[in-house]
């Protein structure tokens, strides 16, 4: 009995502003924490990076540099699924057009990489000084107006069906496959390959906080995600479709907490030139933001939300996570992704081509249609 | 009757809103499957000036009962 109105009082307090705040703040701390203690520069937990640098951990590209089998992202993935266990909201779904849930997330990534990083980062950037993520940042807020004006329009991807519990099981595996992976095959100082594993040696693949430290804060975002609902992109849809400011006040709580932590830490550098993992291509910056933000409000999440959605049981976010890890093997094969140099040589026709397949997604995909 | 069974956010706070505006006051009655929406929909119809009569359990879901005088 005691133990049920605890939880019932947790649920009320987590669905509540302070709910949301005390979520957002609480990344805002951690994630640049986790940089000094090890992760690289403004990118404490971005989810599009670390999903990148899984990529690259399992060979789906070979850019020597970002490789590293990040344990925030496992993290995140289970510490969703105990809280949906713990509260009862484990709901295996799916069937919600998957296939147009993949090609999202694969263009997200490839926008995300073009600007180089997920909106966490976009505002983890922000609060360490990176002046350029302030264009990724507009990218992605138009990307998302562009994206809401589709949602009014009736688009629609379909309804969910309950499945077997199994399925909502299957990335929470693979997750626990890949941290099985990391614990048979542990990063080898000066290697670039561990068993079947491949590690940076250079670059930000090679710099990372303590295992057991990513592991533990990414469980406890996870959970804390999980119970608040926390999304970037549901922040600005929301308020721009509704005028509703409740996601929003975890996202202004994010910057607040980052910006102070990054202040007390000797994180805040303010400037354009020489801003660690960023190029100063500014329309790009944006270009990519924008293709990233229209294919998550497409997909109704941003890419930490969709991790949390695939712990709770949601086979379609965990489509969606995989075309994110895929699209980051295209983005680093092809020559798409950015680095601190500019735009990579084929970045810009990606995005072209992202911003066309999400138009044709959102204008063919409409309830009167279907 | 709002059915938003199978669809998640923000599709059912959209259906939730069209149908207040379109009654203006009275009584609304939305089916839910998750607690995400359920948080929703009942925030979304307390900032419309709605008020959130009862919250049943029903199947795998909610049903929600929404009224204005």
């Amino acid at each position: 009995m005691g133990y049920e109105m605890l939880k019932g009082l947790t649920k009320k307090l987590f669905a509540t502003s302070p709910g949301i705040i005390g979520v957002g703040a609480f990344i805002g701390v951690f994630a640049p924490l986790l940089q000094k203690w090890g992760n690289p520069g403004n990118m404490g937990v971005c989810v599009a990076c670390f999903e990148r640098d899984i990529a690259g951990a399992i060979g789906l590209h070979r850019a020597a540099v970002v490789q590293y089998m990040r344990p925030e992202i496992i993290g995140f993935v289970l510490g969703a699924l105990i809280a949906a266990y713990v509260f009862r909201e484990f709901r295996p779904r799916t069937g919600s057009a998957p296939i147009a849930r993949f090609v999202l997330g694969a263009f997200a990534m490839i926008g995300a990489l073009v600007f180089l990083g997920c909106p966490w980062r976009a505002m983890l950037r922000l609060t360490g000084g990176d002046g350029n993520a302030i264009f990724g940042f507009l990218g992605l807020i138009a990307g998302i107006w562009i994206g809401t004006r589709f949602l009014k329009g009736g688009y629609d991807l379909g309804r969910v069906q309950r499945t077997y519990t199994s399925v909502g099981w299957l990335l929470p595996l693979t997750m626990i496959g890949f941290l099985v992976l990391m614990l048979l095959f542990p990063q080898v100082s000066g290697q670039n390959q561990s068993g079947v594993l491949f590690y940076s040696t250079q670059g930000p693949g090679s710099m990372h906080a303590p295992v057991i430290v990513s592991l533990i804060v990414g469980l406890a975002i996870g959970f804390l995600a999980q119970r608040s609902r926390f999304c970037t992109m549901g922040a600005f849809r929301d308020l721009i479709l509704f005028r509703q400011i409740h996601l929003f006040s975890g996202v202004v709580a994010l910057l607040v907490a980052a910006f102070i932590t990054n202040l007390i830490v000797g994180q805040f550098h303010p400037g354009f030139a020489k801003q660690p993992v960023a190029h100063t291509m500014t329309l790009w910056n944006f270009g990519g933001m924008l293709l990233a933000g229209l294919a998550f409000c497409l997909a109704g999440g941003c890419p930490g939300r969709q991790l949390f959605m695939a712990g709770e049981g949601d086979g379609d976010a965990a489509v969606f996570v995989l075309g994110m890890i895929v699209g980051a093997g295209f983005s680093h094969n092809f020559g798409l992704a950015s680095s601190p140099k500019g735009v990579g040589p084929h970045g810009i026709a990606a995005v072209i081509i992202g911003l066309l397949v999400c138009l044709f997604i959102g204008f063919t995909m409409r309830k009167r249609i279907a | 009757m709002v059915d938003a069974r199978g669809l998640s956010c923000p599709q059912p706070v959209m259906m939730t809103m069209n149908e207040m505006k379109k009654l203006g006051k009275g009584e609304v009655v939305i089916l839910v499957d998750t607690d995400t929406s359920r948080e929703n929909v009942s925030r979304a119809a307390k900032s419309q000036g709605w008020q959130v009569k009862s919250v049943d359990s029903e199947g795998t879901g909610y049903r929600i009962t929404i009224a204005k005088d």
